[in-house]
This record gives structure tokens, sequence and C-alpha cells, in this order.
């Protein structure tokens, strides 16, 4: 717990992160993006909304191993790792769910039609109907956990649920959005980061470094948690 | 007697919130310089400056709001660091 060799106490990583995030603001507004139809200087959100769900994707992984890490020897703190990964992943998955929501009411919608005919064509999207399905799944892991009063059987049941939800998550915003027509990009008529589109490269050189920075301040923030629990945990059990 | 009491109590309060205030202070500090600093960038060159930010559809007015925010919320993050490291420091 208090060996100061693990990565929580390292600082280079957080240094990477802010470092990451400053060119990611920077070069996301200014560099160059191809003139898209309809989405026009919109596709910047690749940065942003794109990066939320990617690093959601990663700490769901990490919560999944850690509820394994778990299982293997029954040592808590595996538990209070793979507990606050699983958060703060939902709370990137929120954040994607609501810049996506902005996004689509701006390039989805017709603003011909009323707001409830947008609604229903937008709300009818395979991939957030996936998201969705992805996200109350994993409420429903919060939900689990809280009403377990035991700590051990708490800690089991959800190590195990953390396996099954990791399961169902990659099916239901991967693999069904894709073989359902779906208005969002990702499809095979309408791939998302296009190899064969040159101006994507300049994009790209954008869009990795933001991934890899919105994941590292999210594993931030995880890990402050994480070491707020273990005090407390210290404390209760001395 | 109570008078006496009541007067070291308040001595003591007193104590806490200097250290308070000096932090305060330090903080507010910061920001002012930070703040002058930024002043000072803009007047140092004035013209080329101002042509930047209104330029290219004021864009670069964007960046700079989004990344004070930015800038805020990790500074916020790591004074969070800080306190948790220091107690554990406390706890060991």
């Amino acid at each position: 717990m208090t060996d100061r060799k693990n990565y929580m106490y390292k600082s280079w990583w957080k240094i990477a992160a802010v470092l990451l995030l400053i060119y990611t603001v920077i070069a996301g507004f200014l560099g160059p993006v191809p003139k898209l139809q309809l989405l026009g200087e919109t596709i910047r959100n690749l940065y942003f909304h794109v990066c939320m769900w990617f690093a959601m994707m990663i700490l769901f992984t990490v919560s999944v191993v850690n509820a394994i890490r778990y299982l293997r020897g029954f040592q808590l703190k595996y538990d209070i790792y793979s507990r606050h990964y699983a958060i703060m992943a939902i709370v990137l998955g929120i954040l994607g769910y609501s810049t996506g929501a902005i996004w689509a009411a701006f390039t989805w919608a017709d603003p011909n039609s009323s707001i409830l005919d947008n609604f229903k064509t937008i709300a009818r999207d395979p991939k957030l109907i996936g998201a969705a399905i992805a996200l109350l799944v994993y409420f429903a892991y919060l939900i689990l956990r809280d009403s377990i009063q035991d700590i051990d059987k708490k800690a089991r049941i959800s190590a195990v649920y953390n396996i099954f939800a990791y399961a169902i998550l990659f099916p239901s915003i991967w693999i069904l959005p894709r073989i359902l027509p779906s208005l969002h990009p990702g499809n095979e008529d309408n791939p998302a980061l296009d190899v064969k589109n040159d101006i994507s490269g300049n994009m790209r050189i954008v869009f990795y470094p933001a991934v890899i920075g919105w994941t590292l301040l999210a594993v931030w923030i995880t890990t402050l948690k994480i070491r707020l629990t273990l005090l407390k945990e210290k404390k209760m059990m001395p | 007697m109570d008078h006496h009491t009541q007067d070291q109590a308040d001595f003591v309060k007193r104590k806490k919130d200097d250290a308070m205030m000096k932090y305060c202070k330090k903080i507010t500090a910061l920001f002012t310089m930070i703040l002058l600093s930024t002043a000072l960038f803009a007047q140092d060159k004035d013209v080329s400056v101002a042509d930047t930010m209104r330029s290219n559809g004021r864009i670069y007015v964007v960046v700079a709001v989004v990344l004070t925010i930015l800038i805020g919320l990790i500074l916020y993050v790591i004074r969070l660091d800080r306190k948790i490291t220091k107690l554990e420091r406390e706890s060991n």
C-alpha cells in the first residue's frame, strides 16, 4: 500500500498527461481538418467526444483486469481499484454521451423538421442504444455493489458481475451498431478515421495523443480516489 | 478568568487564520501574476497579437478559453494530489 514504486505515486505520466492535453487543445483547434460536408469544423470533436469513449473503454478494461486480479487472490485492494476505475469510466461514458448529443443535435438533426421528429430519428440510432445499454449495465454494477453489506461478498459478486458487464460492453458498442444501419460513423459506408483519406493522417497525429492524454487524466483522477480510499481503509483497520 | 481564557482561544484561532490568510495570499498572488503576465504578453506585441487573436474567425480566442479551463482543472487536480500525498505522509 505504501510502496513508493507504485505507478500512482510517480509523476512523469501526470506531466505527460498535461502536455498531451495542452497539445490536444492547441493542435485540435488550429490543425488542418478535411472540409467535410455537413460536419464542417465539428469534425474537431473527434479529439474530444471520441476520446471520451476511448478512455472509457480503456478504463473499463483496467477495471475488469483488476476484478480478475481480485478473484485470483481475494486481496481487497484490487476490488478498490476495480471499483474506482469503473466509476471513472462511467463518468467518461456520460461525458461521451452528452457531448455526442450536442454534436448530433447540430449535424444529424434536420433543422426543417420538428424537435420531436428529430429526436425520434436520432434516438433510434443503434450506436446510441448500444452505448446506453452498456452504460446501464455498468450503472447496475454500482447498484449491485452498494446493495451488499458484507465487504468480501460485495467484492466477489461485483468482480464477477464486472466480467459479465465487460463481456456485454464491446458487443453493444462495437458489434451491434456495425451490423445495423446507423448514422454514426464507423459503418462500412461511413467510416470513421478513413485510411484512404490522406487528410485524416493530419488528424491522426492529434487524435492518438489526445486519446492517451485524456486517458491519463482519467487515470490520474482515479488514482487520487483510490489513494483516498486506501487511506480510509488504513484508518479503519490499522 | 473568563475573559482570560477567551483571549487565549482567540489567540489560537487568530494564528490559524493567519496561516489560512497566508495561503490565500499565496494563491491570489499566483493568479495575479498569471494574469499580469498575460497582460504583459499582450502589450508586448500589441498589434500582432491583436491581429492573431482576431484572425481566422477568432478561433484563437476559443483556444485561449479552453486552455484556461483545462489549466484551471489541471491545477485543481495537482492540488488534490499534493493534499493526498500529505495525508499519506502523515498516516505513515
